[in-house]
C-alpha cells in the first residue's frame, strides 16, 4: 500500500490536470462575473442616438422588463452578433435597447445604416460614462433588466442563438416575459 | 566580421536597455503636485485593467483603462479616499479589479490553502521521521548498524 502511495498521488495530480482542462474548456477564463446581478441597475440619462435632444432615463423604462445591448461600430464581435440580433430581437418579447458605447453618434448611425437596426431604441453613451456605471468592460455585453429596474442577467460577449435559448429565454420566462 | 559582431552586440544591448525603461501609458492628467501624482500612480498600480487582464491600470494602454484612470483621477479630485475609489470599482467590476484579493469567506481557500498544505507536509514528514527513528532504534538494538538513513 505504501509503495502505491506515490502512484496514487500521481494519478490524483493527473485527475486535477484533467479537471482543470475540462473546466477551462467549459468556462470563459477572461470573463469577470458582474457584481451587479440582482442589484438595481445604475441610474442613467442618455441622449437618443436619433434624437439627441431627448434623453432616455432608467425611470422611463421602469414597468416592464427590457434588454440593454452594449455595442459600438468599432467593435469587431458586434458585427458577428449583429445578424443574430436582427433575426432574434423581435422574437424575444421584450424591448431591445441599444447602448452605443464609446462611439461617436455619427459612426453608430453609419454602422446601423449599413447593417440594419435591430433595436427598439438606441441611446448614445459616447464618452462611456454610463458604461462604467454598468461595469461594461468590452462590447458586446447584454443586460436583462426587470420591471423594477433590477439587473437579472448579464451576457458578456455576443449573444448567439444557443445562449439565447439556453440562458436568456429561461431568464425571460422567469420574468413572465417572452421566452418561448 | 569582428566589427559586425561588435556592432550587433552594441545594437542588442541598446535594445535591451530601451526595453527596460519602464513605459507608462501616460495621459496628461493635470496633477496639482507631486504628492497627488504619486498617490494616483500607487492607486492605479493596485487596480487591474479589465481589457488586458494582466496589466494594471497604470500601465495599460487600453481605451477603457484610460477612461478608468480619468475616473479615478476625478474621484481623487472629488475628495474620495483610496478605499472609496476601490469600492466604486469593485461594486461595478468585482474583486477582480483588485490585484490583491481581499480576505473574505469566498477567498479563504485561496489565502489559507498554502498553509494547510505546509501543515499536511509537516505532519507527513514528522510521521516518516518518527517511523524511521523507531526502525533505526529497533535495528541498532538487534545489530549495531553503521548505515545512514538513505533519504
Amino acid at each position: 500500500m505504501n509503495r502505491l502511495l506515490p502512484l496514487l498521488g500521481f494519478f490524483a495530480l493527473v485527475g486535477l490536470l484533467g479537471f482543470g482542462m475540462w473546466w477551462n474548456a467549459h468556462h470563459e477564463a477572461n470573463e469577470v462575473p458582474s457584481p451587479l446581478i440582482g442589484k438595481p441597475a445604475p441610474e442613467f440619462a442618455l441622449p437618443l442616438l436619433y434624437a439627441p435632444s431627448q434623453t432616455l432615463t432608467k425611470k422611463d423604462l421602469l414597468g416592464k422588463p427590457y434588454l440593454i445591448n452594449v455595442f459600438g461600430s468599432w467593435c469587431a464581435t458586434c458585427q458577428y452578433e449583429h445578424p443574430i440580433l436582427m433575426a432574434e430581437a423581435k422574437k424575444l418579447g421584450v424591448p431591445l435597447i441599444g447602448m452605443a458605447w464609446k462611439d461617436p453618434p455619427a459612426e453608430s448611425q453609419r454602422w446601423l445604416q449599413q447593417f440594419g437596426n435591430p433595436y427598439d431604441t438606441i441611446m448614445s453613451d459616447a464618452d462611456g460614462r454610463a458604461g462604467i456605471e454598468f461595469g461594461v468592460y468590452g462590447a458586446p455585453e447584454t443586460f436583462l433588466i426587470d420591471a423594477q429596474g433590477v439587473i437579472r442577467y448579464k451576457r458578456i460577449g455576443m449573444l448567439t442563438p444557443e445562449t439565447i435559448a439556453s440562458e436568456l429565454n429561461p431568464q425571460l420566462a422567469k420574468l413572465g416575459a417572452g421566452g418561448r | 566580421m569582428n566589427r559586425f559582431l561588435r556592432r550587433l552586440a552594441t545594437a542588442l544591448i541598446a535594445l535591451m536597455l530601451a526595453a527596460t525603461c519602464v513605459v507608462h501609458a501616460i495621459d496628461p492628467l493635470p496633477f496639482r503636485d507631486r504628492a497627488e501624482e504619486v498617490r494616483f500612480q500607487n492607486l492605479t498600480r493596485q487596480l487591474r485593467c479589465l481589457v488586458c487582464q494582466n496589466q494594471d491600470l497604470a500601465d495599460s494602454d487600453a481605451d477603457l483603462a484610460r477612461d478608468l484612470r480619468k475616473e479615478v483621477f476625478d474621484m481623487m479630485r472629488a475628495g474620495k479616499s483610496d478605499a472609496d475609489i476601490k469600492h466604486f470599482l469593485v461594486a461595478r467590476y468585482n474583486d477582480f479589479v483588485l490585484y490583491d484579493p481581499p480576505l473574505k469567506p469566498g477567498t479563504w481557500l485561496l489565502w489559507f490553502a498554502p498553509f494547510v498544505f505546509v501543515v499536511i507536509g509537516a505532519i507527513a514528514i514528522l510521521r516518516i521521521l518518527r517511523r524511521r527513528t523507531r526502525a533505526a532504534v529497533a535495528v541498532s538494538v538487534h545489530a549495531p548498524s553503521h548505515t545512514e538513513d538513505d533519504w
